[in-house]
């Protein structure tokens, strides 16, 4: 490590907050989302059998159609993330640009 | 069998090639236990992907799905949707301020010497369980398919330890991760052909694949069935049925967050950003992957039949005999050698790890007080490791025999990894008061929970059991959390306190994050 980075410094700067703010307001919406989305499916199948029998086409019934859709969710709940975290990785080099900038010590 | 034995041959050989050319390029212990740290995101993802697709997802979910039906695919959908936790809460944090294993984030607020010394037990812990499964499949697999060249269950149960040891030992991380990289690509080929063929056999029609499996007809205790294998049920029955669907999607869905060999691939490459990008990646593949076992699982039901497959080496022979159905005897050797690939490339995985936390987390840092050793050492103790838990595997995969039952293994290492790791991980990431009593606590309760809870379950007491569900988790992750916490607010720690802003900001800037190297 070149130097110690003076870690309260950063936490104080409004930079760094609007960072974890912004990744808060993304990751805690979508873990909620995904953990209802995925836990909802043993759920039903579990408690709601008879409406998972439901046939949608031929004999694809509801269970079926509900348990290849958390692939979709997945990848592009993934995806969303992946463009959400790009705004994440500038303002984090932002922090630092901003570190570099400043004056070392008191 | 003379195909198959030559196709494995010829893996050993490549696998081998690997590790020699890994072994001329490793100079230092970064190299050793992380690769150099620069493995790009492609890379690290197939390897990750390599690294999870174990004998349990390639021949016991196409078993499951092809004897319980809709039911098994449960299986696939969990073990995707569990990458979400992995991409969205620990990989990247994990990166910025770890090392070389799990126990690197614990240990930054906490006291080393306990944690890093629980954090250790845990990994071996979750790693041997994982591995004695795989080495019994293997030898299982091997046996069977080579059964006219002579070669015995113990042959080829050590035969997979010993090439294990000597990946590991030589190659140390870039090999293991060069030999995830090749058995992953063959997995998907092998798996992507399998899938098209069992197509052509149904005219390629989706409706007549999923008419026919519909009505899967079969023997039950002598009397002929017909059952729609898309229905659910067939495996989670009542009374438990759905309590152990909702503990086994729990342990799924937060296990692989708390697998050490799955988290110390994210040390491999060189920051948080590939770190991430290379879970997308994984997550590509292994979400195409568990589709594609609809084909295999389904395929199997109803071209072999599960008659015939109970009566040809059960429930874990079905894609191997659905390959012989379908391609012949030259394909079942390809498919047989694919599946000998996965399992030794998921052992190496899992062997680098646990002699990387032996190491790291119990020779350095509770043995020699975290005194700073030579990276040399540190290296040449992580070898003897690897040895003494080959060794370790070969014999007690050797006691178990071929007839043991490789998902149960599986099922307690991800319900360990879920009930121990996963909380700890999570609380010393996101909770300030966080303590070195609380990790110690979580460790401990998450561990002894899980396992005391599979010895009591319906898969080890035959009958009368005393827990009635076959999965531990919706009883001993909870446990986990709450040992940690209640751990916690029994102690005052103001030092971890204090380090937590420094975490935070590491965790979340990349800044003092370790570095690629060469």
């Amino acid at each position: 490590m070149v130097k110690q980075a003076p870690w309260e410094r950063i936490a104080a700067m409004p930079a760094f907050h609007a960072l974890l703010v912004a990744k808060q307001r993304f990751i805690i919406p979508a873990t909620l989302f995904f953990l209802v989305y995925y836990f909802a499916l043993p759920l039903l199948v579990g408690y709601a059998p008879r409406m998972m029998e439901t046939k949608v086409f031929g004999v694809i019934n509801v269970a079926y159609v509900f348990a290849l859709s958390q692939f979709l969710m997945a990848w592009i709940l993934a995806a969303f993330y992946i463009r959400a975290a790009k705004r994440f990785d500038v303002m984090a080099a932002g922090v630092v640009a901003e570190l570099d900038r400043q004056p070392q010590g008191e | 069998m003379a195909p198959a034995l030559w196709m494995f041959l010829f893996f050993i050989a490549v696998t081998l090639g690997i590790t020699y050319w890994a072994a001329q390029r490793s100079r230092d212990a970064n190299d050793f236990f992380a690769a150099g740290r620069r493995m790009t995101a492609w890379q690290n993802g197939i390897a990750v992907a390599g690294d999870y697709m174990s004998a349990a997802s390639f021949l016991g979910i196409a078993g499951i799905i092809a004897f319980q039906g809709y039911d098994g695919f449960m299986y696939s959908v969990g073990w995707l949707v569990a990458y979400l936790t992995v991409l969205l809460i620990v990989a990247e944090p994990l990166r910025n301020t770890g090392k070389y294993t799990m126990a690197d984030v614990l240990a930054y607020r906490l006291h080393p010497r306990p944690v890093r010394a629980m954090a250790a037990l845990s990994t071996l812990t979750v790693s041997t369980f994982y591995m004695i499964a795989q080495m019994v499949g293997a030898g299982a697999l091997v046996a069977l398919l080579l059964k006219d060249s002579g070669i015995t269950y113990h042959t080829a149960v050590i035969g997979v330890g010993i090439l294990m040891i000597t990946y590991v030992v030589f190659g140390g991380m870039l090999a293991t991760t060069w030999v995830q990289i090749v058995k992953a690509i063959l997995l998907m080929s092998g798996t992507l052909l399998l899938s098209v063929l069992v197509l052509a056999h149904f005219d390629f029609s989706l409706g007549k694949f999923f008419t026919a499996v519909g009505q899967v007809t079969y023997h039950e205790n002598g009397v002929p069935v017909t059952k729609d294998f898309l229905q659910p049920g067939l495996r989670f029955k009542p009374p438990y049925g759905a309590l152990d669907l909702i503990s086994l999607s729990l342990a799924l869905i937060f296990g692989t967050a708390g697998l050490p060999h799955i988290l110390v691939r994210f040390y491999t490459v060189p920051d948080a950003r590939t770190a991430r990008v290379s879970v997308v990646w994984a997550m590509a593949l292994i979400g195409s992957f568990y589709i594609m076992t609809t084909f295999l699982g389904f395929g199997a039901a109803t071209i072999v039949g599960r008659d015939t497959i109970a009566a040809n080496g059960g429930t874990n022979m079905s894609a191997p005999l659905l390959a012989q159905t379908l391609g012949g005897d030259l394909f079942f050797a390809f498919v047989a050698a694919i599946a000998f690939a996965t399992i030794l490339a998921v052992v190496a995985g899992l062997t680098i790890s646990a002699s990387t936390s032996f190491a790291h987390d119990f020779y350095t840092n509770v043995i020699h007080y975290g005194v700073e050793r030579d990276p040399a050492e540190e290296v040449f103790v992580a070898r003897v490791t690897a040895f003494v838990v080959g060794a370790v595997a070969i014999g007690i995969a050797i006691l178990l025999g071929p007839t043991a039952n490789v998902a149960f293994l599986v099922a307690l290492a991800f319900a360990v990894a879920a009930s121990a790791n996963f909380p700890v991980i999570i609380l010393s990431l996101f909770w300030k008061r966080f303590n070195t009593t609380g990790a110690v606590a979580g460790l401990g309760t998450g561990l002894v929970a899980a396992i005391v809870l599979i010895l009591i379950s319906p898969s080890i007491m035959k009958s009368g059991p005393l827990f009635p569900l076959e999965n531990p988790g919706i009883v001993s992750i909870p446990l986990g959390f709450l040992g940690a916490v209640i751990g916690t607010l029994l102690s005052r720690e103001p030092e971890a306190e204090a380090k937590f802003t420094e975490l935070l900001v590491r965790a979340n800037t990349g800044l003092g994050a370790e570095k690629a190297t060469g």
